[in-house]
């Protein structure tokens, strides 16, 4: 019984030792996510406009029904969002979207600080997600 | 010119009485406070965190937030609750734990002005005793604290509280019999000053101190203080998996702060007495109190590394180990001390 108490001890007392402490000191040094990690999403832009051509594949696909898309035409005939809305406090983050979709014009980042105070600024508009 | 006693002269004896009290109580107050923020570090890094690090540096200001933020907090009483006895619970343990220290000797008798001066606020001839008798009034603050809260919560951890206390006062007290049937003292002043002579008066270079003659009987005594002062492990009356937070559920502001303050001062006392009785008090290779400190110190670690490692009794497992184990032990080595002291005379 002592035998176990004392290896307990020394187990506890070897952690206390300098550099054991795996914390990171979080609002000053921040950790790099994993390159797979699901962070905000973003619309991908390409040299005049964003890729997306307004398939409603991810809207379909999404599994909260937080994104909200309105397809129209533009000069030279071309499918594009005119609206192109996430409501961040619906969506759950699988990523579903980013694999629906067919010309990869949405993909997600590593931007996870996404708190804020008011419910209307969780709504992100396609200029926010033009980044 | 050999030194007087003070108590002949008695508006210096107020003075230093006074000063003595007030350099006593600061110390005190201030070791209480920083063994939160050494208990939080300590605990923080056993378990590969960091603990307090935003308050200054390294958190060194943590116990001053905290107690400003208990301080400015709504003070509540429940309105079921026995309000006399809810407000007296808190003073009820802690003015207990402070005055117990002033039995402590912190270090040799001085001479100032052709007066001596001793380092400690009281000599009782009866020391230890009073040292047992505060422990055991500091029970009637969490009995009156659970009681008058009118919560099942406090009244369970108040209800809890008693039973350890009375079951491990025995173990404490059976095991410190045994120091003083060596001493033939109580006054701890004295332990402390037969603790300076050579290792049962042959082993030059070793004081002697208690813990080698009576070695059962520190480690008996230790682990029922540990028991008496409700430190992890044997943490019943407030454990927070089954009881919230036992006897202090429904405390909030000051009168909490006081609850956490007095744990804190019986673990400081706890380390004193233990110390004085077992480890030589003041005496060692630095001056005076400074050993005293050291050893307090020592002790503090000590408690909250346990706290950090081990996790906490049964209440079935509390009782039987009281009861059945530390009891006979302690009378066990009575009845030895008893028969080597005959076989020395």
């Amino acid at each position: 019984m002592f035998k176990e108490f004392a290896k307990g001890l020394s187990i506890t007392f070897k952690h206390l030792l300098p550099g054991h402490s795996t914390t990171v000191q979080y609002p000053h040094v921040k950790l790099k996510p994993s390159d797979r990690f699901r962070g905000l999403h973003r619309l991908v832009p390409t040299q005049d406009r964003e890729k997306c051509v307004a398939c409603y594949l991810c809207p379909t696909v999404c599994p909260a029904k937080c994104i909200t898309v309105e397809s129209a035409e533009n000069d030279k005939g071309e499918k594009y969002p005119a609206v192109y809305r996430i409501d961040l406090l619906r969506c759950i983050f699988c990523g579903y979207c980013v694999e629906a979709c067919p010309v990869e014009a949405i993909e997600m980042t590593a931007e996870y600080e996404l708190a804020n105070y008011q419910r209307e600024i969780f709504a992100y508009n396609k200029e926010r997600l033009l980044r | 010119m050999t030194p007087v006693s003070l108590s002949n002269n008695w508006p210096l004896f107020l003075t230093t009485m006074i000063v003595k009290i007030l350099v006593v109580f600061v110390v005190l107050i201030l070791i209480v406070a920083y063994a939160t923020w050494v208990e939080r570090k300590v605990i923080g890094h056993m378990q590969t965190r960091l603990g307090p690090m935003e308050t200054g540096w390294h958190g060194l200001l943590q116990p001053i937030a905290d107690g400003l933020k208990l301080f400015f907090k709504e003070d509540i009483i429940p309105s079921q609750a026995s309000k006399f006895t809810f407000v007296l619970a808190p003073m009820m343990l802690l003015v207990p734990a402070f005055i117990t220290f002033a039995v402590v000797p912190f270090g040799p008798d001085i001479e100032i002005g052709g007066y001596l001066v001793t380092q400690q606020i009281a000599d009782l001839n009866v020391g230890v005793l009073y040292v047992l008798a505060m422990a055991g009034l500091g029970a009637y603050g969490i009995v009156l604290a659970g009681w008058s809260s009118n919560s099942k919560y406090s009244l369970l951890g108040g209800i809890r509280s008693t039973a350890q206390m009375i079951s491990y006062e025995l173990a404490a007290g059976l095991s410190i019999v045994a120091v003083f049937m060596l001493a033939e003292t109580l006054s701890l002043r004295e332990i402390v000053m037969l603790q300076r002579e050579p290792l049962w008066g042959v082993v030059d270079f070793l004081p002697n101190w208690y813990v080698f003659s009576q070695p059962l009987a520190f480690g008996l005594f230790v682990v029922a203080s540990l028991a008496e002062i409700n430190r992890v492990p044997f943490d019943l009356p407030e454990a927070e998996t089954e009881l919230v937070s036992g006897f202090c559920t429904e405390y909030s502001s000051m009168k909490y702060a006081l609850f956490f303050m007095a744990e804190y001062a019986n673990m400081v006392v706890i380390s004193a007495i233990a110390a004085t009785l077992f480890l030589g008090g003041w005496s060692g290779p630095f001056p005076g109190f400074i050993n005293l400190l050291i050893k307090i110190f020592a002790f503090m670690f000590f408690f909250i590394w346990l706290r950090a490692t081990f996790p906490r009794v049964r209440y079935d497992q509390l009782m039987k180990l009281g009861w059945k184990i530390m009891l006979p032990l302690g009378l066990v080595n009575i009845a030895l001390t008893a028969v080597v002291v005959i076989l020395m005379q």
